[in-house]
């Protein structure tokens, strides 16, 4: 790693201030993605501005249908009123990496980690991201890269607590900009908006808290190619509003196949009125969310993986009902 | 192993074009002499400092002067607490955990693997909690309790964890093993009697290249005094003299 500076920020006001200045610092919550970006030379910032040293209790503080944005994936995952509230991010939480990892990630880090293509991950590959004129993933190894979106950048969202997030409409609370609030669905953007980075965030605005619309009928369900830990090769979140039997209205969100945590609204509209146990319709509702994929040359396993995935992530939801 | 998202899979390449990347333009390299209060009296002067915090730590050592408090990139004299005991070292806030450990405090134990916090060979305790000490700054630890690997055994008695990895043979070329049973001790500490399912998730983050798992797992049933199912490996005193 380059030398820095470490600001002990004492307050979301300091970060915010010190944070404004790019070119200079950036903030660290656990700094899980920063030191691995400064480990291969990706990111080389002189100061990091810690957010960790801000003992505002509220930035760590959960709550059924409030996450604070230093709250880690590990404490998520055992919070019982996230548990409750919305099993589909507790179960999202507890999915992701490792209890070493999980155990200091934090949940606005999540959201704000950079992507993991490996070719953006490795410092030999200046590609489009990094300001070069190719993206190497087009010809060259896509298979962990987006079905989804024109380009010209293909990588895949990498936070899995996003997808949970997005299904259930989740808004992330912001200090030391203009803005207060934003939803999770306009966080980020596509790359054709803007190559160089993924989140719609000004320098200095920092994420205090994740609101989230309680979803007590939710569920989850992510494909690893190892199931010790790994990244997804794609998963799938989904809120249910069910009346009776039958499915009032769906919320249904997938990961690791778009640059942007992806909804699904055809198979939102097409899961309505559904009964739970009509297998004919929920498949041909799931089916439809590789509606207008693209696949790369190595990647169109993902369109076998994502309606089953999806299908999985309902029968998850409704096992959450039956234990209500 | 299969390929994984993990892998450092395309080859790195030496071409005479490598430009470092640089995400948008956060990480430009600035100016080095940056407009900072800069912060030279010496950290974690007193225990009484050091048990508040890294940061109380430095508002208390600090000179009074207003603004935020930064620290480094010169080298800084902290206070880190380890098994228990206060010691003082000094280092730059690039440092790591796992480096303030090994190399200025000399306790080998803990071990560098892959440092991207992604096979648990670095693997401490902080607050009871499991963490990959490559992955956190020394600085992040001030004020906090650590625990390594040096910190388990009490004098010549083993902690019953390390006495079962004995037992079991819970280890080929060992390198894996102070990550593995500290995993385990946090494991045991957060669930004293760990089903199956729970074992192999508490240990998912530790790799083990020789494929011990197995005689792991039967060392963290014993520990926690579960009956070891027959078609686990049976403790290595049972056997004719041969590993499992
Ligand atoms: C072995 C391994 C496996 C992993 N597997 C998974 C996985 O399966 N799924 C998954 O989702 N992730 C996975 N991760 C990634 C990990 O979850 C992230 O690196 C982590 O969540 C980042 O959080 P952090 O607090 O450490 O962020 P930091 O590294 O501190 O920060 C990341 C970015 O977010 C910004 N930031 C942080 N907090 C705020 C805030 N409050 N306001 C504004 N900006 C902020 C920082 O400026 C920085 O740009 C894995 C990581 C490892 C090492
Ligand atoms: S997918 Fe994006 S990050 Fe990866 S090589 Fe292409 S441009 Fe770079
Ligand atoms: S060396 Fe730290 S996790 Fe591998
Ligand atoms: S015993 Fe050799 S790596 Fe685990």
């Amino acid at each position: 790693m380059n030398p820095f500076a470490l600001l002990q920020a004492d307050s979301v006001a300091e970060a915010s201030a010190a944070a404004k200045d790019v070119r200079l610092s950036v903030l660290k919550a656990g700094g899980m993605d920063l030191l691995d970006l400064m480990k291969e030379g990706i990111a080389e910032p002189t100061q990091l501005v810690n957010l960790r040293t801000v003992r505002d209790p509220a930035l760590r503080t959960i709550e059924a249908g409030r996450i604070g944005a230093l709250a880690t994936l590990a404490d998520i995952a055992r919070s019982d009123a996230v548990r409750a509230s919305a099993p589909v991010i507790a179960k999202c939480a507890a999915s992701a990496a490792t209890p070493q990892v999980r155990n200091v990630a934090t949940a606005g880090g999540n959201l704000l980690q950079r992507p993991r293509c490996w070719y953006f991950r490795n410092e030999q590959f200046n590609c489009l991201k990094k300001g070069g004129s190719t993206c190497y993933a087009v010809d060259g190894e896509n298979r962990y890269h987006a079905v989804f979106g024109p380009g010209p950048c293909h990588i895949v969202h990498p936070s899995n607590l996003a997808v949970a997030l997005l299904a259930c409409d989740g808004v992330v609370s912001l200090a030391g900009g203009e803005r207060a609030t934003l939803p999770i669905a306009k966080l980020f953007h596509m790359p054709d908006r803007g190559i160089r980075d993924e989140s719609n965030l000004e320098p200095g605005e920092v994420i205090t808290s994740i609101a989230y619309s309680p979803a007590p009928v939710s569920g989850f369900f992510v494909v690893k190619e190892r199931q010790s830990f790994d990244w997804p090769l794609t998963m799938a979140a989904v809120a249910l509003k069910l009346d009776g039997r039958r499915i009032a209205s769906a919320r249904v969100c997938a990961g690791a196949v778009a640059p942007v945590p992806w909804s699904l609204p055809l198979v939102e509209k097409a899961l309505q009125g559904v009964a739970l146990d009509d297998e004919a319709a929920l498949r041909a509702a799931c089916a439809k969310s590789i509606d207008g994929a693209e696949p790369m040359r190595d990647n169109a396993y993902k369109l076998k993986l994502l309606p089953v995935a999806i299908r999985r992530a309902i029968a998850d939801a409704a096992g959450a009902k039956e234990g209500q | 192993m299969t390929p994984s998202q993990h892998d450092p899979v395309p080859p790195r390449t030496h071409g005479s074009d490598a430009v470092p990347g640089t995400p948008a333009d956060r990480s430009a390299v600035g100016p080095r002499g940056v407009s900072r209060r800069s912060f030279i009296s010496t950290l974690g002067a007193s225990g009484a400092a050091a048990a508040l915090g890294g940061q109380a730590e430095a508002r208390l050592a600090a000179p009074i002067e207003d603004g935020p408090v930064v620290l480094g990139p010169e080298p800084v004299e902290v206070a880190l607490t380890i098994n228990g005991r206060a010691v003082k070292t000094k280092l730059d806030p690039a440092t790591t955990l796992l480096d303030a450990l090994r190399l200025n405090l000399q306790m080998t134990g803990s071990k560098e693997v892959c440092d991207r916090g992604s096979c648990g060979g670095c693997s401490v305790l902080v607050d009871g909690r499991l963490v990959a000490s490559c992955m956190m700054l020394a600085l992040d630890a001030v004020g906090h309790d650590i625990t390594t690997i040096e910190g388990l055994a009490q004098g010549d008695t083993l902690d019953p964890i390390q006495e079962a990895f004995v037992r079991y043979d819970a280890f080929q070329c060992g390198f894996c093993t102070p990550g593995m049973i500290m995993a385990c001790k946090a494991l045991l500490n957060e669930t004293p009697k760990p089903t199956m399912e729970q074992i192999r998730k508490g240990l998912s983050g530790n790799i083990c290249r020789c494929g011990a798992y197995t005689n792991v797992f039967s060392a963290v049933l014993e520990a926690s005094d579960q009956a070891v199912p027959v078609d686990q490996p049976v403790p290595a005193d049972h056997t004719d003299g041969g590993g499992a």
